[in-house]
């Protein structure tokens, strides 16, 4: 079992460091925004993974709130930049 | 191992193949509404797997609570990804002329603010 936990968190952090490279790269904001969304969500995952390795439930209420953050602050920040484009 | 671990054992690196599909989908597809569709879809699954994968090992008590994030995570995830395109369209971060189809131009005029033809202000952050 173990193995295939380290397993998991390896591929994960795998994706999130290819997720920064295109946060990196991203030519323009909104790439970067669905990036960060990506990141986010990648985040959701390994806590969820390290809640079934420790056995304990405390970060539970966590990725509730992640999942919901991760929502609103892309759409926050679409919304700015159509603002500063002036569109709004 | 028990049932719950052999279940675990095949859902959490299934879903963590479909993160990593999604984080190299995001790094390889041309512009950002075709990165859209890995980010959206491909993360979504993923989470799921993995959280269907963790609801497996806690008491029950705590299953619904993930399954909820996961239901938060199906809810959100179309409506970042269309807020995110159309912002792009009209931003004109995307070229149009790749578009096959392209309903959201006329329907803008409907609206009463059509895509303006002039290219974005300099400073604009696209």
């Amino acid at each position: 079992m173990t193995v295939m936990y380290t397993v998991t968190l390896a591929v994960l952090s795998a994706a999130g460091l290819l997720t920064l490279l295109r946060l990196v790269r991203g030519p323009d904001a909104l790439n970067r925004i669905v990036a960060l969304d990506v990141v986010l969500t990648m985040i959701i995952a390994g806590t969820a993974v390290g809640m079934a390795l420790r056995e304990d439930t405390t970060p539970l209420p966590v990725l509730v709130v992640l999942a919901l953050l991760a929502f609103t602050g892309s759409i926050t920040a679409a919304h700015l930049i159509e603002k500063r484009a002036g569109l709004r | 191992m028990t049932v719950a671990d052999v279940i675990t054992a095949v859902l959490l690196p299934a879903g963590a193949v479909f993160c990593l599909l999604g984080a190299l989908g995001l790094l390889r597809f041309p512009d950002i509404v075709s990165r859209l569709h890995a980010a959206a879809k491909a993360q979504t699954l993923g989470l799921m797997l993995i959280l269907v994968g963790t609801a497996v090992q806690m008491p029950l008590r705590y299953a619904p609570v993930l399954l909820l994030v996961v239901l938060f995570q199906l809810l959100t995830a179309p409506i970042t990804s269309q807020i995110v395109g159309r912002t792009a369209y009209r931003v004109q971060a995307l070229d149009r002329g790749a578009l096959f189809r392209d309903e959201l131009a006329d329907r803008l005029a409907r609206d009463g603010t059509p895509v303006d033809e002039r290219p974005p202000r300099e400073d604009a952050d696209r």
